[in-house]
């Protein structure tokens, strides 16, 4: 089959050979991301918004807890680091520090979810949940958009780890692992921005 | 029988005003019927000068173009075979500057036209005159205008009365869904939006009774917000304020609550004004920490 | 308990006490129900699964897009004809049929069918079967992603009509201003299927966006430098990045707004720190852009018929390229214009009006090169050409009276007014979806293998032509009467006359769409005597016309090498055959069932979110991520197509090909 897709591959642009197929799906997969980065546009811009509409209710400098919010940026930003270590176990082909790697990545991931969740639940006990105000909506929905991407990513990862330990490194599986670290690193991008706009600038207010 | 005869003759009258000649000579025979066309408030009039200059200024490339159309359509048809079918012509350098100019030059005047007329125009820019403006504040409410003088002490329900020859000041804000408020033998519309205030400047010229409306879509009631605007002599103004004035029902914070409530078609009222505060008192409901109408 | 298992939904949600909607529901279940029995008489139901539903042949899941596109244009249309009727009837002390409530679901519904899911589906169906071919692809980037992108937009759609039997529709119009579709003003689960429904069906449409961006970017024949590209195609790649760049507007949109309705949130509300400006700049930073993503694909099928029919290369197409680039561009900075009334200072209105103007100088240069295409040509009167002139002509009022709305001064007397409700079904009828009837005339041989019949074809077109002027001159009237749109109901005794005159116009469109079955169902009757035998029915200049009709699952047996802009054109006219070269087989995307299954689980999902009904929109979404694992985890998504069937289908198909027009290349 492979080597048929081949032979056709030479027929110039031809549907369906390995390569387009993978380079199709990387130019597809970086579309998306640019899709998903305006999607997060809109929702800065609607923070942007409805970030002083505190309705009576607190502000963003009343809410936020820097050095915690420290630690959980700390949490991913090291989780992006260890995911590149993977990869650079991925060129090496060397399968058991690729999963160790990959299984740190996620960990530190479940670190940053479970850690913005408790800010949550904490919040939402102390009568501030996002129906509290305009700016609490916004806060939330800012910042759990994030969250969700994270936590997807999490279970892509989970799926991938699984895939390696019982196939081994096969072609597909590379490139799939190509468009996380993307989507990992896109995530670290995005939260660059939220810790600054949303955490230290609203903050500070 | 003789309904559906009448019913015909409108529709054709309708349709050979509108296919036989140019809407604006239409209004003369038509009547006050054309409110856009035949203004009765200095800000209207304006607008009217500018819609027919805008279109007069676009109708200079829009005939001609369809004029060719059709014409290159019907010469060049297939069966005609002119000698000068060009089976591969496709580029004209001047063509080509001709129609990137010609829309171009139109665009730049009519741009500054705009510029020009959206400052004049305005809703904010009060109009310059003799009188001191009055102010009226407006209330939109599920399904009804609600009309506060507020240094007159009066409130009119559904129902619009101002002097004429003297310019108003309309305060608006929404005590329910957005709505738009829009007189247009007077003078072009605003939106009402609830915690919010936004500013129209209007002025009557002469007296006389014009159509007010909502053109925002605001629900079920929508179809039945509108009201009269009567502009009177100053002299019949004052008369009728004084009479407003010693109006039977009160607007208070009662009525208010009352007024709240959706209702559809309501007959227009005169009441006396006895919060002074209420229209702030309506706004900041929406800005505060406590939510009046407790949602859901 | 039983909200938890039923959510809110209720015996009572069914309308059975309005004959109207009951009628209405019980002709199209029956209809319904007649289809799927002839089709099970027939035995037809395998056959339709297996080649069609689960199909990710580009051409196919484009006839599947036009189709739902043509079932939801009636729909649409009967919501135009009762609003007619209810505008016609409704003066004084007459109240007309339909009640307030009826009334606003219907505009609502219209508006949003419409756009959603009328002129989306039928551009969209166009381009599927265009684009690979005229790119000389054998389908798309990701075919798979294509047929998922079309049984979402299926779901959305299917969530719409639910409505109509199953609670209701939203009456809050369909750009659903807040804070009239916040759950206080609007407690039912109308505006909730407005949501699910443009959410999915949003959804679906940005995949097939990204899907054809890349695949004009990526799978061009060799040589097809971006001057040689189809103007068609050229237009649609415009269009996905329109595509990609608009909807996620719309998609966070919808989030926040069923955030507040569902979870009590305050994005929009007028309490506790929403703002309703948010969502009217947000919507029409999708809106606008929205509107020239109906637009672009139809100036597309302009010119390539106009090229086509006049004999004659497209005049300017440089210009033309440029003309749509700049279109694109501008689109972004003018959503304001929608709400010049909503109090922003003077120099914000000035600059959104301004920039609204320029556009009409790209849109103006490609109305010229329309007209100086046919000029020195030998224009052919086919259908396609009689919809392009009507477009044409009244397009240009449109664009004047959008142009005059882009004036604020002259906005604040017309916003909101029957003018607007004139203004912009003169830009959409005849300026998209005249185009897209043109195109399904000029481009239905390519799939089914005949022509569709000329005679009702032209009598369909005059009658919307006339039924147009006929339906919306008298809104433009009655705007400048100062004529509120959305009235169930006025008092003014002299508008009743223009609305009975629109009323007879809207019947002489629905004499139109009559037409325009009887022609199908001729078409089809007469399919031999219509039959194209040379795969070259219009002399047709771009490289879809180099492959027979019906057009094989393959496309091009051999992919062909550019080296022209009309290349098809230039290499009939060089009079050299083409060089026969050896068959080979060929590896196509194999035929997937997940497509429609992640359909129907959205279509799920979105009634369990529409009616509360939490774990069945757990349970969808679980089996929508299931789906994409199945999927991700399937090695075996191609099939190969031996070189002898190849051969086999191609010579059968060719070996009929003889005509005036291809007749060098058979001969020789």
């Amino acid at each position: 089959m492979k080597s048929l897709s081949q032979d056709l591959g030479k027929n110039g642009n031809d549907y369906a050979t390995e390569d387009t197929h993978e380079d199709l799906t990387l130019l597809g997969f970086w579309l998306y991301l640019m899709t998903d980065c305006l999607l997060f546009c809109a929702l800065f811009a609607t923070w942007a918004v409805l970030h002083n509409n505190t309705a009576g209710g607190p502000s963003a400098h009343d809410i936020i807890d820097l050095p915690y919010v420290l630690i959980e940026t700390l949490c991913l930003l090291f989780s992006s680091t260890a995911n590149g270590i993977a990869m650079m176990a991925l060129q090496r082909r060397n399968t058991r520090s690729l999963l160790g790697w990959l299984g740190l990545t996620g960990i530190l991931g479940v670190f940053f979810v479970a850690m913005e969740l408790h800010e949550f639940l904490h919040l939402i006990e102390s009568g501030n949940g996002p129906q509290r105000s305009g700016f609490l909506s916004s806060f939330f929905t800012l910042v759990g958009t994030h969250g969700l991407h994270v936590s997807i990513g999490l279970l892509w990862l989970l799926t991938l780890w699984v895939q390696i330990s019982r196939k081994g490194l096969t072609a597909p599986i590379h490139s799939r692992l190509q468009r996380f670290s993307l989507f990992w690193h896109f995530l670290d991008l995005v939260w660059v921005a939220v810790f600054t706009f949303v955490y230290l600038i609203g903050g500070d207010l | 029988m003789a309904m559906i005869q009448r019913f015909r003759l409108q529709s054709l009258a309708a349709l050979l005003c509108i296919f036989s000649e140019p809407l604006w000579a239409c209004t003369g025979s038509c009547g006050s019927q054309w409110a856009v066309l035949t203004p009765q408030g200095s800000i209207a009039s304006q607008e009217k000068d500018l819609i027919l200059t805008a279109l007069g200024l676009m109708l200079l490339v829009v005939i001609p173009t369809i004029t060719m159309t059709l014409y290159f359509a019907w010469k060049y048809r297939a069966s005609n075979e002119t000698p000068d079918y060009a089976p591969n012509w496709d580029h004209s350098s001047r063509i080509e500057k001709v129609i990137w100019g010609i829309p171009t030059l139109i665009i730049a005047i009519l741009g500054t036209l705009v510029w020009i007329s959206t400052h004049r125009l305005s809703p904010y820019r009060p109009l310059s005159s003799p009188y001191p403006p009055l102010e009226v504040q407006v209330v939109a409410m599920d399904w009804k205008w609600l009309f506060i003088y507020p240094d007159l002490k009066v409130a009119t329900l559904n129902q619009l009365v101002i002097p004429a020859g003297v310019p108003v000041h309309f305060v608006l804000t929404s005590d329910a869904v957005m709505s738009s408020f829009f007189i247009p033998q007077l003078g072009g519309q605003i939106y009402a939006m609830a915690g919010m205030t936004t500013h129209l400047h209007l002025i009557a010229d002469q007296p006389g009774v014009f159509e007010g409306y909502n053109t925002q879509f605001s629900g079920p009631g929508f179809a039945g917000m509108h009201f009269e605007t009567r502009a009177l002599p100053s002299e019949s103004f004052h008369q009728w304020v004084q009479t407003a004035s010693h109006a039977p029902a009160i607007l208070d914070h009662v009525r208010l609550t009352q007024l709240e409530q959706p209702t559809t078609d309501v007959p227009p009222q005169i009441y006396r004004v006895t919060a002074p505060r209420l229209f702030n008192e309506i706004v900041e409901s929406y800005q505060g920490p406590h939510d009046r109408m407790k949602e859901n | 308990m039983e909200t938890l298992i039923f959510g809110r939904l209720n015996y009572h949600d069914i309308p059975y006490d309005n004959p109207i909607i009951m009628a209405t529901l019980g002709g199209a279940i029956m209809l319904l129900l007649v289809v799927a029995f002839l089709v099970w008489y027939h035995g037809q139901w395998s056959y339709l699964w297996r080649e069609w539903f689960t199909s990710l042949d580009h051409k196919r899941i484009g006839t599947m897009y036009i189709v739902l596109s043509l079932i939801m244009l009636l729909r649409g249309f009967a919501d135009a004809l009762l609003m007619r009727t209810q505008q016609a009837l409704a003066e004084g002390g007459v109240a007309g049929y339909l009640p307030p409530e009826h009334y606003n679901q219907i505009f609502s519904a219209h508006g949003t069918i419409m756009i959603i899911f009328v002129a989306m589906p039928f551009f969209i169906g166009l381009m599927n079967i265009v684009v690979p071919l005229q790119i000389g692809a054998r389908d798309v980037a990701y075919p798979f992603l294509n047929s998922v992108s079309f049984w979402l937009t299926v779901a959305g759609a299917m969530l719409v009509m639910l409505s109509l039997g199953l609670g209701n529709f939203s009456h809050a119009g369909w750009s659903a201003y807040p804070p009239l579709s916040e759950k206080h003003y609007s407690p039912g689960p109308g505006v909730d299927y407005w949501i699910w429904g443009l959410q999915i069906g949003g959804v679906g449409t940005l995949m097939t966006g990204i899907n054809f961006f890349v695949t004009i970017w990526r799978l061009r024949a060799p040589g097809m430098t971006w001057m040689k590209l189809p103007i068609f195609s050229w237009t649609i790649l415009v269009t996905t990045l329109l595509i990609m760049l608009a909807f996620p507007v719309l998609t966070v949109l919808l989030a926040l707004l069923s955030l507040d309705r569902t979870l009590g949130l305050h994005f929009f509300t007028n309490h506790l720190g929403g703002n309703l400006m948010l969502f009217t700049n947000l919507f029409w930073i999708w809106g606008h852009p929205e509107v020239y993503i109906v637009i672009l694909p139809a100036f597309g099928i302009y010119s390539e018929v106009t090229a086509t029919f006049s004999r004659k290369p497209l005049f300017g197409y440089t210009s033309m390229v440029y003309a749509s680039l700049a279109i694109a561009t501008l689109s972004f900075v003018v959503w304001l214009h929608h709400f010049f009334t909503m109090g922003a200072g003077a120099n914000v209105n000035a600059f959104f009006g301004i920039a609204t103007m320029v556009i009409a100088v790209p849109t103006g240069v490609k109305v010229f090169n329309w007209i100086f295409t046919i000029y020195r040509g030998r224009l052919e009167f086919t259908t396609p050409i009689l919809w392009t002139l009507g477009f044409i002509v009244t397009f240009c009022i449109g664009g004047m009276t959008g142009v005059l709305l882009a004036v604020p001064g002259a906005d604040f007397q017309l916003h909101n007014s029957e003018f607007l409700i004139a203004h912009f079904h003169n830009m959409l009828i005849p300026g998209a979806l005249f185009g897209y009837f043109a195109g399904y005339a000029y481009w239905f041989p390519k799939i089914f293998g005949f022509r569709l019949n000329e005679t009702w074809g032209k009598r369909a077109f005059w009658l919307w032509l006339v039924g147009f002027y006929l339906a919306f001159m008298p809104l433009y009237a009655l705007g400048f009467m100062g004529m509120p749109r959305r009235l169930v109901h006025y008092d003014n005794p002299l508008w009743q006359p223009y609305l009975v005159t629109a009323l007879v116009g809207t019947l002489l469109i629905f004499a139109g769409i009559l037409c325009q079955i009887l022609q199908l169902t001729l078409s089809i009757q007469q399919r031999r005597l219509l039959q194209e035998n040379t795969g070259d029915p219009w002399n047709g200049r771009t490289l879809e016309w180099s492959i027979p009709c019906p057009a094989p699952a393959w496309n091009f047996a051999h992919l062909p090498t550019v080296h022209a802009r009309d290349d098809f054109h230039v290499t009939k006219q060089s009079g050299q055959a083409p060089p026969s070269l050896p068959y080979s087989a060929i590896l196509l995307p194999a035929a997937s069932g997940l497509g429609p299954i992640m359909g129907a689980l959205a279509f799920l999902l979105g009634f369990g979110l529409v009616w509360y009904l939490w774990w069945m929109a757990a349970v969808a979404l679980a089996g929508l991520v299931l789906c994409l694992l199945v999927r991700s985890l399937d090695d075996e998504t191609e099939f190969l197509i031996p070189a002898t069937t190849v051969e086999a289908t191609e010579r059968a198909l060719r070996r009929i090909a003889s005509s005036p027009y291809n007749a060098s290349q058979v001969s020789q």
